[in-house]
């Protein structure tokens, strides 16, 4: 008993890693771009879909899961760094409003077009064979492509922190990020670090696309319901800062799945089954939520703000 | 922003809009296009759901991205009381707009602390936990939603059955909440919530319970989105968690901007053109959606600040 117990919360708290480190992905293209560029871009989560269903494409036609997976990221990084050339580049000066109202025209673009190429129906991105299988330590059995992720997601976070803390584009994103005009008035030229940090953004959401199409469906909508969580880490963690976006994605990803997993059990335990069954998943998918409305009220900055 | 004050102009185009409004159930029936009555329902509903938030945002300067959770408690407690046997609108409609008024006092007596872009996310984040509840909450419907047994009585020999009568009667409400707004803007209430939108830090220096005009502003308008959520759930029959997710506070959020921010008709404005371009594209394709986004694009662009600055903007061309 006390063993399936720790296998459950082991693999939950697992998963609620993965989950973490895929939200990161996305957040920190994100939280780069409300911190630097003070852009609301609701179309972050239309990239993510983009990279996933470029990957299953790319996946069906050519059976390698790897190309499919390098094809997403550089495809879509060029389609965000043309984007933000386009288009986005002229929003910058505009109202928050402004933002919002161009970015949700774009969602309902990208839908659209996605569903003229695709189809209406979700696309299948297949686990690559040789991870399907199930790993085993010590008595304890995690799927093979979940611990994958783990490992590209940290590896991923891992080469971010370099590039930002170690490099001199990274050092003009973080002074980006932590006051703009001096930063111009120091030299930075804004126009490409601009592009290049969208581009990048871009990438990383087709990565998390593409690694999270096997195990969540590939279908049209498929980013607004994440962008909202990547909006919550990037509230927590602090807008413009990506350690923020880090721990914040690491938070969010473990209470959801966890709370998700154990909120309804814990509650069962303890009132009567009708209340349980019906407050015990409402409770869990609250519960992120409610830690953003909390920050927000006592820390409004997050835990790591990068705006001086 | 300079204060809003409605022209000459605007009172009269007003007019002959309400006459055009009022006509046009006449004109479809004799036609035999009666569909378009109901669809047009649909876009006064929205428009007075649009109007409330623009109380918040044009007028008292709060971007409240959570606006839609106010629009679904009303449809949800007029489904409820159905459900429980209350067929009435004069007991549903006002029981509709007292929740969303209250859920809007506890909601904005704890977001209107924070401001900002930090607002925003704090109303989006109540708004999502009230979704969540409703799709948890199996006995109220869940994910299915809640359907509407029959749409409410009014009695005064007026069956809301009739999509002709319920027109009139949608009418009358958005014509009374347009009243509502256009004198609140101009009374003393209202020209203190613009100094407040204008400059904050002032009018607390003045004197005024800032605090206090903003969470009146903000639970007004959520009382007037409950209303349009009675509306609603009697036009579509249906009360569904998906009505307080997150994109349709954005899509009444596109509405206002596009109809023009802090302009009377605004709201209005842009519910009309947003789902009558929607429902224009859709009897030519399937991918409707991709024409309203474009258009959409377009508005941000040659019409920044939306449609009700359209004539502004074409008098300033003619004169050069």
């Amino acid at each position: 008993m006390q063993d399936e117990v720790t296998q459950l919360v082991l693999e939950q708290a697992l998963n609620g890693l993965q989950f973490g480190l895929m939200l990161f992905l996305l957040a920190a293209g994100l939280t780069l771009v409300f911190g630097i560029m003070d852009m609301i871009n609701l179309a972050h989560g239309s990239l993510y879909m983009i990279g996933a269903y470029i990957a299953a494409s790319v996946a069906e036609k050519s059976g390698s899961f790897l190309l499919a997976v390098f094809v997403a990221i550089a495809t879509t990084a060029v389609l965000g760094a043309i984007l933000e050339m386009a288009l986005l580049r002229r929003l910058y000066r505009r109202d928050h409003l402004s933002q919002v109202l161009a970015t949700f025209a774009l969602i309902l673009i990208s839908n659209e077009v996605v569903r003229i190429i695709w189809g209406d129906q979700p696309v299948m991105l297949a686990m690559p064979e040789a991870l399907s299988g199930p790993l085993e330590f010590g008595g304890f059995i995690y799927p093979t492509y979940r611990l994958i992720i783990v490992g590209v997601g940290l590896a991923a976070a891992a080469a971010l922190y370099w590039l930002v803390a170690m490099t001199r584009l990274g050092m003009w994103v973080r002074a980006g990020a932590s006051n703009l005009e001096m930063a111009q008035a120091m030299g930075v030229n804004v126009r490409w670090l601009f592009t290049l940090v969208f581009a990048i953004g871009a990438g990383l959401c087709a990565l998390a696309g593409a690694l999270l199409g096997p195990l969540l469906a590939v279908q049209v909508g498929m980013g607004e319901s994440i962008l909202i969580l990547a909006f919550v880490v990037i509230v927590i963690g602090g807008i413009g800062s990506i350690r923020g976006a880090l721990v914040g994605s690491l938070i969010v990803g473990i209470v959801d799945t966890l709370g998700r997993a154990l909120l309804p059990t814990l509650l069962r335990e303890n009132f009567s089954t009708e209340i349980a069954a019906s407050l015990g998943p409402a409770l869990a998918s609250i519960l992120i939520y409610l830690l953003m409305a909390a920050i927000l009220f006592w820390k409004p900055e997050g835990f790591f703000p990068a705006r001086t | 922003m300079s204060f809003y004050v409605e022209s000459r102009y605007q009172r009269y185009g007003a007019l002959v809009v309400l006459a055009v409004l009022l006509a046009f159930p006449l004109a479809a029936q004799a036609l035999d296009q009666g569909f378009y009555i109901s669809l047009l329902s649909r876009v006064l509903i929205y428009g007075l759901a649009a109007t409330s938030l623009n109380l918040v945002l044009g007028f008292g300067g709060m971007i409240s991205f959570g606006h839609a959770a106010f629009v679904g408690l009303g449809a949800y407690a007029v489904t409820l009381l159905m459900g429980a046997g209350v067929l009435s609108a004069w007991l549903a409609w006002p029981a509709a707009i007292a929740v969303s008024a209250l859920a809007a006092l506890l909601i904005g007596a704890i977001s209107l602390r924070t401001r900002g872009v930090y607002f925003i996310m704090i109303t989006l984040a109540f708004a999502q936990m009230l979704h969540y509840l409703f799709v948890s909450l199996k006995t109220w419907g869940g994910d299915d939603g809640l359907p509407l047994a029959a749409r409410n009585t009014l009695g005064l020999g007026i069956e809301l059955r009739n999509d002709m009568s319920f027109y009139y009667v949608v009418l009358t409400c958005l014509a009374l909440a347009l009243l509502l707004a256009g004198h609140l803007v101009e009374s003393r209430f209202g020209r203190i919530i613009q100094g407040i939108r204008e400059n904050e830090t002032r009018m607390e220096a003045i004197g005024y319970p800032v605090f206090g005009y903003k969470l009146a502003c903000f639970v007004i308008a959520g009382a007037l989105a409950g209303l349009s959520g009675a509306l609603l759930v009697n036009q579509t029959g249906l009360a569904s968690p998906n009505q307080l997710y997150w994109t349709q506070s954005g899509m009444l959020l596109v509405m206002v901007v596009l109809g023009g921010v802090g302009d009377l008709y605004g709201g209005v404005l842009g519910a009309a053109a947003l789902l009558i371009l929607e429902e224009v594209l859709a009897g030519y394709t399937h991918h409707a959606q991709l024409g309203v986004g474009l258009v959409l694009l377009a508005m941000v662009f040659l019409a920044p600040r939306g449609l009700s600055a359209l004539p502004a903007l074409f008098r300033r061309r003619k004169d050069g």
